[in-house]
């Protein structure tokens, strides 16, 4: 916006000049509002619907209940408790966080490694791993699901029902990670050089630099990521399909709001509510960390 | 060596020899619990490309089927983002609330395709009094019939279609206007001052000047498009009948409904085959920017 500013100081000095720009300008403005409030709308009435009551939105459309008055809370009582939608919420957490925080790990290390480290191969193994960040998931998903199921990586262990989500957290790591090592090598290798070295001098060890010089310097890249990676998981659809198949106590939200449409699909107050629940926490993540959030969805654009 | 080990171990062992494994069954039948049974050599691509109508139907005119619907979105999908976003791009830097504009533009990025394919229910419902679509059209034409937009095979993919537009579109835009913003101020002033016109600035100036991040964009896009799966398992299964389906869908239906894994992993060959150009643009890209640097 400033850029272009600046470059039009020739405009707007008289008053004659300001009407002519105003008047030229207001398609632009007409457009660009008309276009946001239509982005804008489709979200806005599924907020609108979860909030009313089931037979106002039988009867009429969600832009009745502006000025309709009629709001309630019971919508998200029912689709929390009555359609397990409360524990689908919980069990997308219990996938998220750590096939968040296990590539991110994984892929921190690894990237110090192929910024700071020198080994044989390093440059040809940095590209081959440039590379697998496009191999789409439909290639992996039958052998992962075969591999989990041999090793008993998909059912729960020990009593201990966590055990279920060690495949979908394995698998989401394993896709996760290309992109990881991409983004935080590339930033790592951008770090002063003689900090390093004079570290190294100084006999720090590797894990030493890593541990207090290079993920200290780095937050803004390793947040980038871990907001991608997290955005990823969280809204992923198909892998828990697949790896958490005949397993319904064990879905997610984006599984269980497709089986809900199926058995529930004229009751838009559940559905409505549903939907609302899952895009909750991606959008408080949206507002409060905005910047991190946009830089995480741009360096992720290079993977499928 | 130590510290990308466990990376390069999960690498190996969940990304590279799953593809392996998969490549070789798209030359097998498949047993069901997804072992190398029967081998067939190129029959499983042959049938795909040949003789299995959901899949490829050139003798109906338009031609039908996954792999066609699926240019559909790549035609659409790929053209319309960009137009819109490259539009948005370029305008909302003009004016002083450039922020919510693109506020309002982005969000759709953070709502998960499921929840998208919720919104957009909503606003396809058939049922006039609560459909907004519907409702809009009836408002301005009080004798309007209410369309089924998804209930229709000739109008389902481009109902869908826009609906991933509206949740891609803020990509677009973000990414462009950041590039309109790295163009230094002079040459827009000084193309100003030599009388170019707005419209000859935006052809000759902008447009070469952002062909590096529209590309990048396009190729965003298209990976967006092979991938494209979620929204259209949430909104219409694929139907009405075959109608919406696309190679994505081909993939999971045949694989884990219809229980053809062979079938599937050919499906999913393809996908990668279709893919493989960007990754040879990506290692291409990364290995100049480094001799650059």
């Amino acid at each position: 916006m400033t850029t272009v500013e600046q470059a039009v100081p020739l405009t707007a000095q008289t008053r004659s000049e300001r009407l002519i720009r105003f008047i030229t300008r207001t398609p632009i403005h007409i457009g660009l509002i008309a276009i946001a409030v239509i982005w804008l709308v489709p979200t806005v009435g599924l907020a609108i619907t979860s909030f009313r009551k089931p037979n106002n939105i039988a009867s009429s459309g969600w832009w009745h209940g502006i000025t309709q008055w009629d709001w309630t809370l019971h919508n998200y009582g029912s689709v929390i408790h009555a359609t397990g939608m409360g524990h689908a919420w919980v069990n997308s957490v219990i996938i998220t966080v750590p096939a968040t925080i296990l590539p991110l790990t994984l892929g921190a290390l690894a990237a110090f490694g192929f910024a700071w480290v020198s080994f044989p191969f390093r440059d040809t193994l940095f590209l081959a791993i440039v590379a697998l960040m496009i191999v789409p998931i439909q290639t992996s998903l039958v052998p992962l699901l075969k591999l989990f199921r041999e090793w008993h990586l998909n059912t729960p262990h020990f009593g201990i029902s966590a055990f279920a989500f060690v495949g979908i957290w394995v698998a989401h790591t394993a896709f996760g990670l290309p992109l990881a090592v991409f983004l935080l090598r590339n930033f790592f290798i951008t770090l002063p050089k003689d900090l390093i070295e004079a570290a190294r001098m100084d006999g720090a060890s590797n894990l030493a630099i890593f541990r207090r010089i290079v993920v200290p310097l780095s937050v803004p890249a390793l947040a980038s990521f871990a907001i991608f990676q997290f955005l990823w998981v969280w809204n992923d659809l198909l892998m828990a399909l697949v790896f958490l198949a005949g397993q319904p106590d064990k879905a997610p939200m984006t599984v269980r709001i497709p089986y809900l449409l199926s058995t529930y699909g004229q009751e838009y107050n559940l559905l409505s509510a549903a939907a609302f629940l899952l895009m909750i926490l991606p959008l408080i993540v949206f507002f409060s960390l905005q910047r991190y959030f946009v830089q995480g969805l741009l360096a992720g654009s290079v993977k499928t | 060596m130590l510290f990308v080990l466990p990376a390069l171990v999960v690498l190996s062992l969940f990304l590279i020899y799953p593809a392996y494994f998969t490549i070789r069954l798209a030359f097998y039948e498949g047993s069901f619990n997804f072992g190398f049974a029967h081998y067939l050599g190129v029959a499983n691509f042959k049938e795909l490309l040949t003789n299995d109508k959901d899949f490829l139907d050139l003798s109906t005119f338009p031609p039908g089927g996954a792999l066609i619907n699926n240019l559909r979105w790549v035609i659409f999908y790929i053209s319309l983002s960009l137009i819109i976003g490259l539009g948005l791009a370029v305008v909302a830097v003009r004016v002083r609330y450039e922020r919510a504009v693109k506020t309002a533009i982005f969000i759709p990025m953070a709502i998960a395709a499921t929840a998208v394919g919720i919104i957009w229910l909503f606003v396809y419902s058939p049922n006039p009094d609560t459909g907004l679509l519907n409702a809009l059209i009836r408002g301005f034409d009080s004798g309007f019939h209410p369309i089924a937009w998804l209930g229709r095979p000739n109008l389902v993919n481009y109902a869908l279609i826009f609906a991933y537009i509206w949740a891609s579109v803020g990509f677009v835009m973000v990414v462009l206007s950041a590039a309109i913003k790295g163009i230094p101020a002079e040459i827009m002033e000084a193309a100003r001052v030599d009388g170019a016109g707005e419209w000859n600035i935006f052809r000759r100036i902008m447009i070469p000047m952002l062909s590096l991040p529209i590309s990048v964009v396009t190729i965003w896009l298209f990976i967006n498009v092979i991938k494209v799966f979620d929204i259209i398992y949430v909104m219409t299964g694929g139907g009405p009948g075959t109608s919406s389906r696309v190679i994505a869908f081909t993939m999971y239906e045949e694989t884990f409904l219809n229980g053809r894994p062979g079938y599937g992993a050919a499906v999913a060959v393809i996908m990668l085959v279709l893919i493989a150009p960007v990754m040879v643009l990506n290692v291409r890209r990364f290995r100049s920017e480094r001799v650059v640097a």
